[in-house]
């Protein structure tokens, strides 16, 4: 009999040293003679761990964590494949407190199952909401997503079941399902652990969004980036024989544009032109990719469907505060001892997640600065940390939760420089379609440049630069870097003396 | 070279949208896309060569010359500069001058809660990047002289 094993195939587990640790398993248990079955699953997500390899004993999983190859030796000599004591040994790692406080919903199986076996997540409870969506019509399965209140988790948290509703109700002799995996914003990286740890369940949401809107194919743009991502759920499509029937999804490969991850500039990418943003109207729903009703949606907001399918409206919707409901995975980065994933509610705060998750900073300074929801998002002072994480919350302070990535800063940050990167950000970035952002972004490192040596009497100018980036722009990222700039002026004003 | 150009043709003949697959496909095969592939990817597709120009331009992933060595890509975005990537690349800077590799910025690896993170040659990513283990991977590839 062969002992299973598992040890994350995920690429911060593999940038962490994790297929050194596989090889050094594998060589190791042959020198003893011991049959292996090593998994190579996704990340639970909690990457100071990482490594982290679990052994299924016959009580279950034991966790060991974080391993390097050198640690091999010595696991196998504290019978770690039976589950033995060692200093690294973690226990059940669903009962380590980061992951029993939170209520994993659509990243349940992420660092459970093998990501490639489509019978492992047919056994893990994939699968029930596609099968339930071939028994209802298109109106029920889009008037399931609406009931659900669920938004869109891009950052845009436009209402779900409106866009399918507007697809579903536009006439076309061909409809398409895009999912937008262009996960660009630093601090963000939940897309990533979905597409690399449980990609059936992004498949099966693509597919159920196409029954509800009548249409036969989906695109997946997927960032250069991520090539452990495209591979993963290439090869999930691969393994998936006629699980998904007529439903046919082609994996695209982005080339490393920014903006590609604003709606229409992916769809100018995807049918083979430079990622510049269209105008709307008309809205992708109307007139999408190849002039088609196009669904576009965020990797998370397709992953959250087949739950909503397969358990009701009602499971889903009762979760969270407000009009936020569900749950949210959100992204502890940067500066956090306990940097990972938390997927809970909408509702808790801030300062829960980067104390009681993430354990203050990772250099043991205090915090100074959090951006929320990326490099579009806003900087929170300390003073803001209570803020309940539901949308309208964030935007009633001048913030955004968008894709729910918090990157977190000491008290060594210089705010004014980042204000600086912002613009710099934008000004590398942009599609160069709009002027305020082609031009306004590079003026506004000029200007921040000059209020950092000393000239005050800048500031009022930024603001107007600002303001004109704000309404002179056609997509968020012109129109949303003064989020950053601003509140960094805001709430950081010392740093600009 | 034009060999490989028709098969990756023949592979996208009926793909719509076809322009981004076909250049990954050939920088994938040749590690670049040469300046001679841009008018024949222009007649397969029916296009003008500036279109195909502006797209390969316009997109950071594509490059039309041959890297010389290896490329390491520093990710330079927020969630890594608060775990002090500046230093990393001024550390970067100031020990690889004359050395037989290229360091330049990316924004993201998607490794945000590891950082500082890099990417050697686009395989082998790293994260927790010190400058003792940044110093161990450049001797490891041989970069400097």
């Amino acid at each position: 009999m062969s002992i299973t094993l598992y040890v994350p195939g995920d690429a911060a587990a593999r940038a962490l040293g994790a297929d050194e640790v596989a090889a050094a398993i594998e060589k190791r248990a042959q020198e003893f003679g011991i049959k292996v079955h090593v998994v190579r699953n996704g990340s639970r997500g909690l990457f100071w761990l990482e490594p982290l390899v679990e052994v299924l004993t016959s009580r279950g999983r034991v966790a060991y964590g974080p391993v390097q190859a050198a640690d091999v030796g010595s696991l196998f000599a504290a019978n770690f494949i039976e589950g033995g004591e060692h200093p690294l040994r973690l226990g059940n790692i669903e009962a380590h407190p980061y992951l029993s406080r939170q209520q994993r919903v659509t990243l349940r199986r992420v660092g459970v199952i093998d990501p490639r076996s489509l019978s492992d997540y047919l056994a893990q409870g994939g699968g029930l909401g596609l099968a339930q969506a071939r028994q209802l019509s298109p109106a029920a399965i889009v008037q399931a997503v609406t009931d659900s209140g669920l938004r869109g988790r891009g950052g845009a948290a436009f209402p779900t079941g409106i866009k399918w509703r507007t697809v579903l109700d536009t006439g076309a002799d061909e409809k398409y399902i895009v999912c937008n995996a262009d996960e660009g914003d630093s601090g963000t990286y939940s897309d990533r652990l979905l597409m690399e740890g449980d990609p059936y369940c992004l498949l099966e949401g693509m597919a159920i969004a196409g029954l509800a809107v009548g249409a036969k194919r989906g695109y997946l743009y997927v960032r250069s980036e991520y090539p452990d991502a495209i591979a993963l759920l290439n090869a999930a499509l691969d393994n998936a024989g006629d699980w998904l029937g007529d439903f046919q999804i082609e994996v695209r490969r982005a080339a490393g544009a920014y903006v590609c991850g604003e709606e229409t500039a992916l769809l100018e990418s995807i049918e083979g032109r430079r990622g510049i943003v269209r105008s709307k109207p008309p809205l992708p729903a109307i007139a999408g990719l190849f002039g088609k009703p196009t669904v576009i949606n965020n990797v998370i907001t397709f992953a959250s469907v087949p739950d909503i399918l397969a358990r009701g409206a009602a499971f889903y919707r009762d979760l969270g505060v407000g009009r936020s409901r569900g749950t949210l995975p959100f992204q502890l980065a940067g500066n956090l001892k306990f940097g990972g994933l938390v997927e809970v509610p909408f509702g808790s705060t801030l300062r829960e997640l980067l104390y009681d998750y993430g354990g203050g900073s990772r250099s043991g300074r205090p915090l100074r600065a959090v951006q929320v929801g990326g490099p579009l998002g806003a900087y929170l002072p300390e003073s803001q940390f209570d803020t309940v994480l539901d949308y309208e919350a964030f935007a009633a302070i001048g913030a955004v939760l968008g894709h729910g990535g918090i990157v977190a800063f000491d008290d060594t940050v210089d705010m004014a420089k980042q204000a600086r990167y912002a613009m710099q950000f934008c000004a590398h970035e942009s599609c160069g379609k709009c002027t305020p952002c082609r031009i306004g972004s590079t003026r506004g490192v000029e200007v921040i440049d000059r209020i950092r040596a000393g000239q005050r009497e800048q500031i009022p100018l930024l603001r107007e630069l600002c303001d004109t980036l704000t309404d002179g722009s056609l997509c968020a990222m012109g129109g949303m870097t003064p989020y950053p700039v601003l509140s960094a002026l805001n709430h950081f004003a010392e740093d600009f003396e | 070279m034009i060999a490989t150009l028709d098969t990756i043709f023949t592979r996208h003949r009926e793909q719509a949208g076809a322009l981004l697959p076909i250049l990954h496909d050939i920088q994938d095969a040749l590690g670049y896309v040469p300046e001679e592939a841009v008018p024949l990817i222009a007649g397969q597709l029916n296009l003008s060569r500036a279109e195909v120009h502006g797209v390969i331009s316009y997109y950071p992933h594509f490059r039309q010359t041959r890297e010389a060595g290896h490329v390491v890509h520093l990710c330079c975005a927020e969630a890594c500069q608060a775990n002090g990537s500046e230093a990393l690349a001024a550390h970067a800077a100031a020990t690889l001058q004359g050395a037989k590799v290229t360091v330049k910025p990316v924004y993201c690896l998607g490794l945000c809660a590891s950082g500082p993170a890099m990417q050697i040659d686009e395989t082998r990513l790293v994260a927790r990047v010190t400058t003792e283990k940044f110093d161990a991977l450049m001797n490891e590839l041989g970069a400097r002289a």
